[in-house]
């Protein structure tokens, strides 16, 4: 049984002539307990494909299953980290955290709900910024916030959207290895959609590549068996990392490439480009 | 070593300092020293801080040196000019103006007396160089973060500068829109080999684009630590040179330098 299974998943946006499609027969399964990378370009379409496997956006095509049931919708099963931390600026990050918490547990006590957020903040090495809004804080502070907030409803499977691209290299190691870190130990089935390599390799099982849309499609996975913990900077050594950058880079810059630039047309063609230009 | 194609570009005994509130002074660059030949790609990599951008806006000739400068085909920089063209970080379009009423007004300031058409057909070429062929008529505001820097790339080659400076020209993208806009860097570069110089922190794109990797101490009193030539033939190609056997062995050298020069860490 997989957790996650999607089989020739497409999806265009548009319709009639407009139609553009950004997902092409994707397929792919995720066991319980598998950390899934998903590497492609910005606007290849990975958001779509996650909003796919999250239940806010449906596939024209294809099937989307859960634990081998159809998938209806979304659901507190899944946690969602984005990109852009989504989190209410009026509440505090433990209030944040509650809301969640208190909309997938409604049956805990108060005591419960707040050994919870507190459990989950201090996982997160924000139990001194608990009382501060999003505003206090910052980027690399919000995302954990945010990451904190996923988990603590306990999902069975993490959907992460571009989690650390808004952050500075710095901020985005020092999460990479502190997502790593949390992983080790709660072993949730994760998802992570990525525009960087080294990051998918650094955190995952399999990484697999997806092509440059439109009609983007996944390219062949690679399976990751580098040994937990994984340290960033002796990985750097590693042979197998080496040959698995080396392979996921060469689909992406070559049969998962975006359209090449054009060369210089014959002058005859730019004069016509320069009289429309110039109109 | 000494024939003025060989010292094309050269930075003699540079250093710059800062007065510090309390009186004292900050050597943030101590006796900066390179040349660069005509047609060479150097890439000078550093650490955040060490003092890279301060090296090339002295080549810009947007700051003067405290001690010592740069020169430019035998002339001493004392201000920015249209002979050397730059790329920054923020490309810097005029976000109401078109991709192509961005790269012409470069080309207009350049070439004054060329007719209008052919400095629009110069704009349209490297426009298309860079790939923007359907985008040109497009506002600088509606285009992605990668495309506005092609747009950037294009207008510093459209000037026909004498020496090119990229600082950090792809810091602000994601990795792979960095793989596909180094492609297209070293390719318009290919045509026509311009003297390039090219701050990054980026190792694996100094690899790729540079034939000598210059690295940089950290400061205070930052200057050359060690230089390693780039043995990868031309043209380049990424999966090609990723493959090369002594790759990761560059790469480590490199990976190790900046290591060593990690804050609290410098010798």
């Amino acid at each position: 049984m997989s957790a996650l299974e999607l089989r020739g998943v497409s999806k265009s946006y548009g319709s009639g002539e407009h139609a553009t499609q950004v997902l092409r027969n994707i397929n792919l399964k995720v066991e319980k307990g598998d950390f899934v990378a998903i590497v492609g370009y910005s606007g290849a379409g990975k958001t779509t494909l996650m909003s796919i496997i999250a239940g806010l956006c449906k596939a024209d095509r294809g099937d989307v299953l859960l634990n081998d049931k159809a998938m209806k919708g979304p659901g507190p099963d899944r946690g969602l980290v984005f990109q852009n931390y989504s989190l209410l600026p009026w509440l505090s990050a433990f209030d944040n955290i509650m809301l969640a918490v208190n909309q997938v547990f409604k049956d805990w006590t108060l005591e419960q709900k707040t050994a919870q957020v507190e459990k989950f903040l201090a996982m997160v090495k924000l139990k001194d910024a608990a009382k501060k809004k999003p505003h206090e804080l910052s980027g690399g502070m919000r995302q954990r916030v945010s990451v904190a907030r996923a988990l603590a409803t306990n999902p069975e499977m993490l959907l992460m959207d571009e989690p650390l691209g808004a952050l500075d290299a710095l901020t985005r190691a020092t999460l990479q290895d502190e997502i790593e870190k949390i992983w080790r130990v709660n072993r949730t089935t994760a998802v992570l959609i990525t525009n960087d390599v080294d990051e998918g390799i650094l955190l995952a099982d399999r990484i697999i590549p997806l092509s440059a849309g439109p009609g983007a499609t996944l390219g062949p996975e690679f399976r990751i068996d580098i040994p937990r913990p994984r340290d960033r900077k002796a990985m750097v050594h590693d042979l197998e990392f080496r040959s698995i950058r080396n392979k996921v880079i060469g689909y992406l810059l070559g049969p998962g490439a975006r359209k090449k630039p054009g060369k210089p047309d014959a002058p005859m063609v730019l004069a016509t480009q320069a009289e429309e230009v110039l109109a | 070593m000494n024939s003025p194609q060989q010292r094309f570009l050269e930075f003699s005994h540079l250093s710059m300092s800062f007065p510090k509130g309390d009186g004292t002074v900050s050597k943030v660059v101590v006796d900066f020293d390179l040349t660069v030949a005509k047609g060479e790609f150097v890439c000078l990599i550093g650490h955040s801080g060490c003092g890279k951008s301060t090296v090339l806006s002295v080549l810009a000739g947007l700051v003067n040196a405290t001690e010592g400068g740069a020169i430019v085909d035998g002339r001493e920089v004392t201000e920015p000019g249209i002979d050397r063209g730059i790329v920054f970080q923020q490309p810097n379009l005029l976000p109401w103006l078109s991709a192509f009423d961005n790269v012409m007004m470069a080309v207009n300031a350049a070439f004054p007396k060329l007719s209008r058409k052919d400095r629009s057909l110069k704009a349209i070429h490297f426009l298309t160089l860079v790939g923007l062929q359907d985008a040109m008529t497009k506002k600088s505001g509606e285009l992605s973060a990668g495309m506005r820097q092609r747009v950037g790339i294009a207008r510093a080659f459209a000037l026909d500068p004498k020496v090119l400076l990229l600082d950090e020209p792809f810091g602000m993208l994601d990795s792979l829109t960095r793989f596909e806009l180094q492609q297209v860097l070293l390719d318009l570069w290919a045509t026509d080999k311009k003297t390039a110089f090219m701050v990054t922190h980026d190792v694996d794109e100094a690899l790729f684009l540079a034939d000598r990797v210059v690295m940089m101490t950290s400061g205070p009193g930052a200057k050359v630590g060690k230089i390693v030539e780039v043995p990868f033939g031309r043209p380049r190609d990424r999966v090609g040179i990723m493959e090369h056997p002594e790759y990761y062995a560059y790469r480590d050298t490199l990976i190790d330098f900046l290591n060593s020069q990690e804050h609290g860490k410098a010798a």
